[in-house]
């Protein structure tokens, strides 16, 4: 097991934790996606932190995008040598050391079940358990913000139980109200913009959390621990 | 200040766009054709990311409030100012109350309005686009509407133009030996490889081998394109990730979309390629039903092209400057 924390881990301790290489690639002429190897989970996650720190003070580079275990950079022009570029990536990413975000708690108050929970009895056929088990399940968890993306302030959240993973649907629902509290695979979230979302709606939320004009916008930030609370079970 | 007399229903307020915030989810949206918003801003005396209106449904009317330099570029129709006929690329003054009209061009997909001192619009995260997921951004977040009056700002160096106005030539006609024409109709987009490319197997050549033709469900934030499906060799579900303008992601249906300027900033489908920067605003210029062909690319041809368009500019901002202040000194 790792000490993830520990700063004094050496390189050897600390790779094992994702075997094998991440992988970089390329999206058009500026931007480069590595992804760390390995499992879904907050060890990877905590390197990517690492990394997104360590490649903002690149000269070079004009924005970095953490995603879920992997990190999208776009550099201000086109590189000179792309390949020295995506070993400079690998190397900054082996020497990544696990960090972890001080973030802070945000409480999302939810009304469980009701009219906007659309996919609760698709949940419940899938997992076999009950809509009281499987909103239960879902408000007891702690879980963390790994990144934002996809809609303004939108977290992707982590630490969903698995009993109630659910695929992404294969035909979005065109209209989901923003507001939806939503499971994609093994992610959970709030929509934050009304219209087409693959994800399944258990519940809904009223808390406002983007607000362009605000010094920042976004609530929710990389780290940020969230929790659920059952405002109103309706089923 | 001008009048909106009358607009189609997706006409937008853009600038160069609004970078910086796609990790908190934010598409950078502006312009399809920044080419054309950056020569139109320097003919009219603006910093290059003045606020402009972007006419992408037609036809469009507008009002000058009072004495105004202007500049249409982009698309290849002939804008008309009380009837008359003017010529693109070119920056005119209009006189309060006068009136410009767009029709729809024989081509091409968006004109750009540039107005001396740029549109006077509030600054959200650093930009004036209309953020039309986001729902704000540009004109209150919204696309134009018929009896908007939108303010514009002052125009501190009201520039002395020839009668016959002051015109440069376009993108299309000065870098022809950077922007290869249409073949047999197709027009040639420049790509690179992307993450999953290798996943598609021999549907990767037929990626770049076959013509697509844009459908009629594309709009700013991506295109939707028709062909002959590809499918990877293995159905996967990627882990949520950062995107940009140009990415080429194929869903499970085989037929690919390219993201454009209100580009979603995260994705999790197999991306086959991705279009070189340089190239958007060709793309951003090709309309419903156009048929295009992906050209293998290189990051060394990306640079190429990027230095060119550069080049361009800068010339455009130096010749402009330059007869500016000549026509300044004599008057």
């Amino acid at each position: 097991m790792i000490a993830t924390t520990n700063r004094h881990a050496s390189q050897r301790e600390i790779v094992p934790a994702t075997q094998g290489r991440a992988r970089v690639s390329s999206i058009g002429a500026r931007s480069f996606l590595l992804e760390a190897p390995g499992d879904f989970d907050l060890i990877a996650q905590r390197r990517i932190w690492a990394l997104s720190q360590t490649v903002r003070s690149w000269a070079d580079l004009a924005e970095n995008i953490p995603g879920m275990t992997n990190l999208l950079v776009i550099f201000k022009e086109t590189p000179e040598d792309p390949d020295a570029v995506v070993v400079r990536l690998l190397e900054a990413w082996e020497n990544a050391q696990s960090i972890d975000l001080n973030g802070k708690t945000i409480e999302i108050p939810v009304h469980y079940g009701g009219e906007h929970a659309s996919d609760l009895p698709a949940l419940c056929d899938l997992s076999g358990l009950s809509d009281r088990e499987v909103v239960r399940i879902h408000h007891e968890a702690t879980y963390r913000v790994f990144a934002l993306g996809s809609a303004p302030g939108f977290g992707y959240l982590h630490g969903l139980d698995p009993r109630i993973y659910m695929p992404r649907k294969t035909v979005p629902s065109l209209k989901m109200p923003k507001g939806c509290v939503t499971i994609g695979g093994m992610q959970t979230g709030v929509a934050m913009l009304t219209g087409p979302n693959g994800w399944n709606s258990i519940g809904f939320a009223t808390l406002e959390m983007f607000d362009p004009t605000a010094p920042t916008p976004a609530m929710m930030a990389p780290g940020d621990t969230v929790r659920f609370l059952p405002a109103r079970i309706e089923l | 200040m001008i009048e909106i007399l009358e607009t189609g229903p997706f006409n937008t307020v853009q600038d160069l766009g609004r970078p910086g915030y796609r990790d908190i989810g934010v598409s950078a949206s502006g312009a399809m054709d920044p080419l054309a918003v950056r020569i139109g801003n320097i003919l009219v005396g603006n910093d290059e990311n003045a606020a402009v209106i972007e006419v992408q449904t037609f036809p469009f009317r507008l009002r000058f409030e009072r004495r105004t330099v202007f500049a249409v570029t982009g698309a290849d129709g002939h804008p008309r100012l009380e009837g008359s006929e003017l010529i693109p690329w070119c920056a005119y003054m209009a006189e309060p109350g006068q009136i410009l009209e767009l029709k729809q061009p024989p081509l091409l997909a968006r004109a750009y309005i540039s107005l001396g001192g740029g549109l006077d619009i509030p600054v959200v995260m650093g930009s004036r686009s209309t953020s039309l997921r986001g729902g704000f951004g540009g004109n209150a977040g919204r696309p134009l509407a018929k009896n908007n009056r939108i303010a514009v700002g002052e125009d501190l160096e009201i520039a002395m133009l020839p009668a016959t106005g002051l015109a440069v030539i376009e993108p299309a006609v000065a870098l022809r030996d950077v922007f290869p024409a249409p073949v047999d109709g197709a027009l040639p987009i420049r790509a690179l490889p992307a993450g999953e490319h290798g996943l598609f197997a021999g549907d990767g050549e037929a990626f770049w081998g076959q013509t697509w033709r844009i459908s009629s469900r594309s709009d700013r934030t991506g295109y939707r394109l028709s062909g002959e499906p590809i499918t990877p060799t293995a159905s996967i579900e990627m882990r949520s990730h950062g995107v940009v303008p140009g990415v080429i992601q194929v869903p499970p249906g085989g037929e690919p979309i390219v993201q454009m300027s209100d580009a979603n900033t995260a994705g999790g489908y197999p991306k086959i390629a991705g279009v070189i920067e340089c190239d958007l605003w060709r793309l951003g210029q090709a309309r419903t039903g156009a048929r295009l062909k992906f050209i293998r690319s290189t990051h060394a041809e990306a640079r190429a092209v990027e230095q060119a368009v550069a080049r361009y500019v800068e010339d455009v901002r130096l010749t402009s400057g330059m007869v500016k202040r000549a026509l300044k000194a004599i008057a």
